[in-house]
């Protein structure tokens, strides 16, 4: 899921924090049956905006959103997409797409879902009056470009038809082979018709048609807590094996720490940086679990500095990528809880490679390095300048950024540093006005399990979170070719020959991939994650 | 004195506009766009950017901004904060909470503090009072935080003999160990305040002479030496309230508690201008009653003191 803002501060809490190589997974609960009315009870944030699918774009609304919706398709424990309230998604093209869904679905106030659930519900979160967060998640239906410009009264997008009750057609601007893979998301997920009464209000009381709902009115109360009970009509796959879901919202990770240590808290999803050495002895065995997931973290060149242009720009970014430590700093600095990046996605993603040819760029070399960066500089003396990572301080990216750039000065000899920020929203406004003066830090959690996800949105042309401005018309190229394959494994196939033309021009310089550490209390067992390193909250169980 | 009262309030509302003005041009002064942050590092639609700001005023300059806060003040609607949630109900849940701590905080420091600071300067230089004076610059000596984080783990995890944190309601009982946490501090000066103003009043001439009237000991100390050595005890707790309640951020974020600090420290990071201003105000006015109260104390403990 894409998670922006606080998956950036999971992701310092992570990056200060990860222990253990990446891969493996720790001491996964395989108990019994347990006990299915057991509530329990997991730590969260107080969500940043009201309920609404569309307009839920971090970690502490989202899980809950994702529990209380069920969308068109879900994704299983791998990311292989499930039909939910789909009986089809079929296409012929590639961009005219006919969904049917299942017939006698409803929402928890006993409203069906039909075919307008989901148009209205896509509509309304495209279109510009409603300012809707997670608008853009809609920019591949046709029509979409004109609901969505500024002051635009249009609401209806042209690429969505309601056939009948349970049928409709979605066309898209383009042919996109994976469209149907992003809709296990929750902003495409239905709305019931109440919902736009009064849209506010909804999202404080939310009514859905997922696995869980509400507990009761004024379930949600903010700052403390928000208490889910199982949907008892749901008919989908990720039934619910406990009694409910309490999230309690906590600040930080540490004070949750010292309750999941006291049997006060029942999952914990986020081992804090401080207790990233011992959590293991302190939960002991079958208490806890490490596993990577799909998310990176990466370094931004901008394309639009004079100095990193050209062949003699080409040649400092392979020298600076090579002169990165991965082993030695994902084991020193994160304790070995990073596993280090071979390319731009993510392991756990379906058509993951990890020898694409050219990774070798990726690796570990200082003569190379040195012999790179001696070679651009015949072309294009680099002086007395410094090389600047930037990026927020707080959230542990201090200690590696400064790993890195100690080992760019003892490799290459030049002058590096680390340009630290007060706050995100401080170094994201620089950013989108393309501002920066060196590189930056960046880093990607998938919103749906596919490699175009990690390279169509960040490094396509023109592309909404390309901060680095890279453009390649070869690499868009074969971009629109994946979209256009006749199968997910074609297309991954060429996915990764797009990602040979980012290994050659290094847009962003790959570092590791992220890995999630999960403790749980002596009460609960079955505790797994997903490929999105979230969670899986209905399959817990009490002991 | 009702004038003198009658006055001081008077003086509260310059006070306000000024720290109001003040808090809303540091907010707005803060590098970062917070609508920007939404966004996360997400792609930002510029309509619907456009639209978010018209809905926060953020788009209009900063005078008018105040101005506009400033007229919905007087019609008592403080505006919204970035989640669409009134202000003003935000407020009537964080302050009761952190006045429920603060209270409880002051009371173990005075009462506390009193005691152990009596004792002490009355056996000036006996065991006791060395042990005391050690123990008062330890604590005074050691961060909060860590502090807060060893009675959390020792108290809460190890004896277990209380939540490790508060979140939920937060009622009295809840409070009292993030309470003996947040008054530590103040704890160990209220002790060495009170036991230095007893050791200097103990030598005064009204003491002596309370002494020679053949007074008990006990009607001397507490009519004589413990009443005029209270002067300075009451300034430092009256002061130390509005500190309590404003500086409780480390110690709500340690247990979890949320109340106004923990509020604060979210909005800042997110840059939400109305509802730092309209927490800082109630902050700013809390200090001046409080004050307010310290002098009008004053006067009670020490008769020679006249308000005019």
């Amino acid at each position: 899921m894409r998670f922006a803002r606080t998956s950036k501060l999971i992701g310092l809490a992570a990056a200060a924090v990860l222990a253990l190589s990446a891969c493996g997974g720790g001491g996964g609960t395989e108990g019994g049956e347990g006990n299915a009315a057991a509530v329990i009870t997991a730590n969260s944030t107080e969500p940043q905006n009201p309920l609404i699918p569309t307009n839920t774009n971090e970690v502490g609304g989202g899980r809950v959103v994702d529990l209380l919706f069920e969308g068109l398709i879900s994704y299983d424990a791998e990311g292989k997409p499930v039909n939910e309230m789909a009986e089809s998604i079929e296409t012929e093209d590639s961009q005219n797409y006919t969904i049917k869904l299942k017939a006698d679905q409803t929402f928890t106030n006993g409203e069906p879902v039909t075919a307008n659930s989901f148009v209205d519900a896509w509509n309304y979160g495209a279109a510009a009056e409603n300012a809707q967060l997670g608008q853009y998640f809609f920019e591949s239906i046709a029509g979409y470009d004109e609901v969505s410009a500024e002051g635009s009264t249009k609401n209806e997008m042209s690429g969505l038809k309601v056939v009948d009750d349970l049928t409709f057609t979605a066309e898209l601007a383009q042919p996109e082979s994976d469209w149907p893979l992003r809709l296990g998301y929750t902003a495409f997920s239905p709305l019931p018709e109440v919902a736009f009464e009064d849209m506010e209000a909804f999202g404080n009381n939310p009514v859905g048609n997922g696995p869980y709902m509400l507990a009761d009115e004024g379930a949600w109360q903010h700052d403390i807590q928000i208490a889910l009970t199982p949907n008892p009509d749901y008919q989908g796959t990720r039934t619910p094996k406990n009694g409910g879901i309490t999230f309690k919202f906590y600040s930080g990770f540490e004070a949750a720490y010292q309750d999941l240590l006291a049997n006060n808290l029942d999952l914990l999803d986020t081992i804090p940086p401080s207790s990233l050495a011992n959590f293991k002895t302190d939960l002991g065995e079958g208490r806890w679990l490490e596993k990577a997931y799909a998310g990176n973290q990466t370094i931004t060149i901008p394309q639009y500095l004079d100095e990193w242009t050209g062949e003699a720009g080409e040649l400092r970014r392979k020298a600076i990528s090579m002169a990165i430590n991965r082993d030695e700093i994902t084991e020193v600095i994160f304790s070995g809880g990073r596993q280090p990046a071979t390319e731009f996605t993510a392991p756990v993603l379906d058509g993951y490679d990890e020898s694409i040819p050219g990774s070798e760029v990726l690796e570990y070399n200082p003569e190379e390095a040195k012999k790179l960066w001696a070679q651009a500089d015949e072309i294009d003396p680099w002086g007395d300048r410094t090389f600047t990572i930037a990026s927020n301080a707080d959230g542990g990216h201090k200690e590696w950024i400064e790993a890195v750039v100690n080992g760019l000065k003892n490799d290459l000899g030049i002058d590096a540093q680390f340009e630290p920020y007060a706050t995100f929203a401080e170094v994201r406004t620089k950013i989108t006005a393309k501002d920066m003066t060196g590189a930056f830090r960046t880093g990607w959690q998938a919103d749906y399990p596919s490699l175009y996800n990690f390279l169509g949105p960040l490094f396509g042309t023109g592309a909404g979170s390309n901060d680095g401005e890279y453009s390649s018309e070869a690499f868009d190229k074969k971009l629109n070719e994946g979209l256009n394959a006749e199968t997910p494994e074609e297309g991954n196939a060429i996915f990764n020959e797009a990602q040979e033309i980012l290994l050659q021009d290094l847009p962003a310089i790959p570092l590791w991939y992220q890995v999630r550490q999960v403790g749980w209390s002596e009460n609960v067992e079955n505790v797994d994650t997903a490929w999105n390193g979230v969670p899986i909250y209905h399959n817990i169980t009490g002991k | 004195m009702t004038w003198y009262i009658i006055r001081r309030f008077l003086q509260m509302i310059p006070v306000f506009f000024g720290a109001t003005f003040l808090v809303y041009f540091l907010v707005f002064s803060l590098p970062g766009d917070p609508i920007q942050a939404l966004f996360g590092d997400r792609p930002v639609n510029e309509a619907v950017a456009a639209q978010l700001r018209e809905q926060y005023n953020l788009d209009e300059p900063f005078l008018v901004q105040y101005f506009l806060y400033l007229k919905n003040l007087v019609t008592f609607n403080l505006g919204n904060d970035f989640s669409g949630r009134p202000v003003a109900e935000v407020l009537v849940q964080i302050f009761p909470v952190t006045i429920r701590l603060a209270i409880l905080a002051l009371i173990f420091e005075a009462v506390f503090g009193i005691i152990f600071g009596v004792v002490a300067g009355l056996r000036k230089g006996k065991l006791f009072d060395g042990t005391v004076l050690v123990a008062s610059l330890i604590v005074i000596a050691i961060p909060i935080f860590v502090l807060g984080f060893v009675m959390q783990f020792v108290v809460g995890v190890k004896l277990g003999w209380a939540k490790p944190t508060v979140g939920g309601d937060a009622g009295w009982l809840d409070l009292i160990l993030p309470a003996i946490v947040l008054g530590l501090v103040s704890f160990a000066y209220v002790l060495r305040l009170t036991r230095t103003s007893i050791i200097e009043n103990m030598h005064a001439d009204y003491v002596r002479t309370a002494t020679a009237k053949g007074l008990s000991r006990q009607r001397v100390v507490v009519v004589h030496i413990l009443r005029n050595s209270m002067i300075p005890v009451v300034t430092f707790l009256g002061a130390d309230l509005g500190a309590l309640m404003g500086g409780a951020i480390v110690t709500e974020g340690i247990f979890n508690v949320p109340g106004v600090g923990q509020r604060l420290y979210q909005s800042v990071l997110r840059g939400e201008g109305p509802t730092i201003v309209s927490i800082v105000s109630v902050l700013v006015m809390v200090y001046i009653l409080a004050n307010l109260l310290v002098d009008v104390l004053y006067a009670w403990l020490d008769p020679r003191i006249r308000y005019a």
